[in-house]
């Protein structure tokens, strides 16, 4: 850190020269309320009419299985569970990605996630909510949801299951929350006097009377920490709960001991994925190229591949394990060999290796190759979700054929508008907070040298004491300053 | 503890027995008898294992009966007649076999077939696993579902060993008006979007009835029995000594590993083999 390299101190004074820092600093409040401030564009309107349909086509659909029942999804006395567990599975696997990833990267004050943590914690909020209402199409009486409640049966997996989603949809409520505070007190400054009613309860009330005072961002820190370490426990047993859903019946092959960890590597891998689409589309969308790089991409990469490859091993493992004795084969070689195999296969190649070729080759290691390896991951970590549902749950367990389940245009519909609603909600919930969060961006202070933090963030306090008319302490500049050598160039 | 003592001995003795026979999967009858001085709901146990929750609430007065079934394989033919009666008289689709007649391979690659209704487990996967109580076994032994409470989950699906659960996944075949509404006992006209089984014609059984499979049986193939008063009555009127004739004709049960304590017997023949939990192949 005093050693200075010499590329990144003449770096560094180009931006000194250039005057670059209040510019950057402006830029930071100018970017991150970049989705709010300016009025949407021709794209923005036509990308969520084409969202809204498809959801609206989905509603439709649900209606439809609703008033003729769970036949006109596909599904038989063999493939009893099919499309839709795997749906909840997928989205809420997706959040629990978003929000281990921002809780560890805080954890560990890693400051390159500042621009990405907003994002990272929306997608998990968004995703819980739709996978939470993904149980709704699996059930066969929706309508009578509530039973849960009312008569509970806890030695069910299922009443756990539950219970273990609805305590995740809290926790991820609040980690989206709280480093919110001090951005809704930055807006509603902003908007003065002229605020209408929705805006004073949305800034003004959320926002808790945030004044930026050393003991507020000591509680909101407090805070911050103890529900970052709090989400990760709760996530690992949201997916151990939820892979005791198969785990602990009788069935070859889910009958597994490796079920939960199974789980909650899937969830990581295919979150870590989420988190660089939605990252990647909001990038583009809201041309955040200048604090967003190519870093960002190859750093989720490098997280995503190791989690890739954990999977990986512990696909293997189960395979092996169940295989070897040949006791319970059936659902193996269907799997491997037999009318699974395309989709096993798939994830192999198109989830697995696809991934780490792209990470492994300086060409492709870039923000463009990881986006689209990311959509490989996310599709095919469905998939994969689906061999784990269907082998099991079709073979026959005393005699005869392997049932089977077939795709109708009500499971596709329904499950597309799940899709669907992840960027729809997403883009609309942008409208109304910034895209980053601001104090954080400050923090992580992005260029690398003692005064050019202190001088920024001098910049932004005097930006935010005009919003706000208040004093801002500028943070420590060592953190953020070894940080972001350690980024170097 | 003396308890794990009995188990191990109730254990050697049944891999004794399974061995003689020649498979793991079956328990004998008469190695089940020897072993459990009273077996669960016997003869004047009103024993209800498993969980708690699994008896009704009505236990103040002990029942009358525990339901059983004895199913003999050397007798069945596999015209799938029972299938057929019980369809009939629970308007079920044609895919709703509660009592389905599976074509099985003995040990030496000959067929031979063999009903499944719902095994009545005494200690019900289906049971434990249900998320709201819509599952429940009745002091009588018998296991049901309450079609106006079960969620559709499916999660008994998931969970019973037998395949014996079949969903109402669409509106199913027309049925006349009902003078009484659906009860566990008699769920017609079935729910949409709810799981339903054979629920053993328990009113049948109440009525000193047959159920409508063992009625429906031309070779008199399936015996409904009572564990309490040690009988057993088939459709060609022929009265058993339950007891006697499970010790007899070395009856078995289904899939023992699962440890689910079924409450249906099969008799078997010569080489059959009913250790079938590999058969998913
Ligand atoms: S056979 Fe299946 S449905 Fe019947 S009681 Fe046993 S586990 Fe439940
Ligand atoms: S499908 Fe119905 S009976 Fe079966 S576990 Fe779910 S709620 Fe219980």
């Amino acid at each position: 850190m005093v050693v200075m390299d010499n590329k990144i101190e003449s770096d560094q004074r180009d931006i000194v020269d250039s005057n670059a820092d209040e510019t950057w600093v402006n830029d930071v409040t100018e970017s991150a309320m970049r989705s709010m401030r300016n009025k949407p564009g021709k794209a923005w309107w036509i990308a969520i009419t084409l969202l809204g349909l498809v959801i609206v086509a989905g509603v439709i659909a649900w209606i439809y299985q609703l008033k003729h029942g769970l036949a006109s999804a596909g599904y038989n006395d063999r493939a009893f569970w099919a499309v839709y567990i795997a749906d909840v599975i997928t989205f809420i696997g997706v959040s629990y990605g978003g929000a281990v990833t921002s809780a560890i990267l805080r954890l560990t004050g890693q400051s390159w996630r500042a621009p990405l943590t907003r994002l990272a914690e929306a997608m998990a909020l968004v995703t819980v909510i739709i996978g939470g209402t993904f149980i709704f199409p699996h059930l066969g009486r929706p309508d009578r949801f509530l039973n849960i409640v009312i008569y509970p049966n806890f030695s069910s997996p299922l009443f756990w299951d539950f219970m273990a989603i609805l305590t995740y949809t809290v926790a991820t409520m609040i980690f989206f929350y709280l480093p919110l505070i001090p951005d809704m007190a930055v807006v509603s400054k902003m908007l003065g006097d002229k605020k209408k009613l929705w805006q004073k309860f949305l800034y003004s009330s959320l926002s808790f009377n945030w004044l930026g005072t050393e003991k507020q961002k000591k509680a909101l820190h407090r805070g911050l920490t103890i529900i970052s370490l709090l989400i990760i426990p709760l996530a690992v047993s949201v997916h151990s709960v939820l892979s005791w859903a198969f785990a602990l019946t009788s069935r070859p092959g889910w009958m597994e001991t490796v079920f939960p960890p199974y789980f909650v590597i899937a969830a990581l891998y295919s979150g870590t994925a989420m988190v660089v689409l939605v990252v990647a589309g909001f990038r583009k969308g809201y041309k955040l190229q200048r604090f967003i790089t190519d870093r960002h991409f190859v750093r989720l990469g490098y997280l995503m591949v190791a989690l890739g490859l954990v999977y990986l091993y512990l696909t293997f493992a189960d395979l092996v394990t169940e295989g070897y004795t040949g006791i319970t084969t059936g659902w193996i070689k269907q799997t491997v060999t037999g009318s699974y195999a395309p989709a096993f296969w798939f994830y192999v190649f198109a989830g697995e290796l696809l991934p780490i070729f792209v990470v492994a080759f300086k060409k492709t290691r870039n923000a463009t190759g990881i986006t689209v390896a990311s959509v490989f991951v996310v599709i095919s970590l469905w998939v994969k979700r689906l061999v784990i549902v269907l082998p099991a749950a079709t073979q026959p367990l005393i005699a005869g054929a392997w049932g089977s389940y077939h795709f109708t245009w009500v499971s596709i519909t329904i499950t597309l508008a799940g899709v669907a609603a992840i960027p729809f909600l997403l883009m609309i919930m942008f409208r109304f907070i910034p895209l980053f969060s601001i104090e954080e961006m400050e923090e992580a202070g992005e260029l690398g040298s003692v005064e050019q933090v202190s001088a920024h963030t001098q910049v932004l306090a005097k930006i935010l004491a005009k919003y706000t008319g208040l004093e801002v302490t500028a943070p420590k500049a060592s953190k953020s300053l070894t940080a972001s050598e350690t980024e170097g160039k | 503890m003396s308890e794990s003592k009995v188990n191990r001995r109730n254990f050697l003795k049944i891999v004794g027995a399974a061995t003689a026979a020649g498979t793991v999967e079956m328990v004998t009858y008469k190695a089940y008898a020897s072993t459990n001085s009273a077996p669960n709901g016997w003869k004047g146990t009103s024993g209800v294992s498993g969980s708690s929750a699994a008896s009704m609430a009505n236990t103040a007065s002990p029942p009358d009966h525990q339901w059983a079934m004895v199913i003999d394989l050397r007798s069945c033919n596999g015209c799938k007649s029972c299938t057929a009666a019980c369809q009939k008289a629970h308007y079920l689709t044609e895919d709703q076999t509660w009592i389905d007649v599976f074509t099985m391979t003995d040990t030496i690659g000959r067929t031979y077939s063999m009903p499944r209704p719902c095994m009545q487990c005494e200690n019900p996967p289906c049971l434990h696993v249900c998320p709201v109580h819509a599952t429940f076994r009745t002091n009588q032994g018998v296991v049901l579902v309450n079609q106006g409470r079960c969620i559709g989950c499916r999660m008994c699906m998931a969970a019973c060993p037998y395949q014996a659960r079949y969903f109402n996944w669409n509106a199913g075949v027309e049925y006349p008006s009902m003078p009484i509404k659906p009860t566990p006992e008699m769920p017609v006209p079935q729910r949409l979007g709810t799981v339903g089984k054979c629920t053993f014609c328990v009113g049948n059984l109440n009525d000193g009835l047959l159920s409508e499979c063992a009625a429906g049986c031309p070779m008199g193939s399936i015996y409904n029995g009572d564990m309490k008063t040690d009988v057993g009555v088939n459709s060609m009127g022929n009265t058993i000594k339950l007891s006697e004739f499970l010790y007899d004709n070395d009856a078995v049960t289904f899939k023992t590993s699962q440890n689910t304590h079924p409450r249906v017997w099969y008799i078997m023949g010569h080489g059959q083999n009913l250790d079938n939990d590999d058969q998913a192949s």
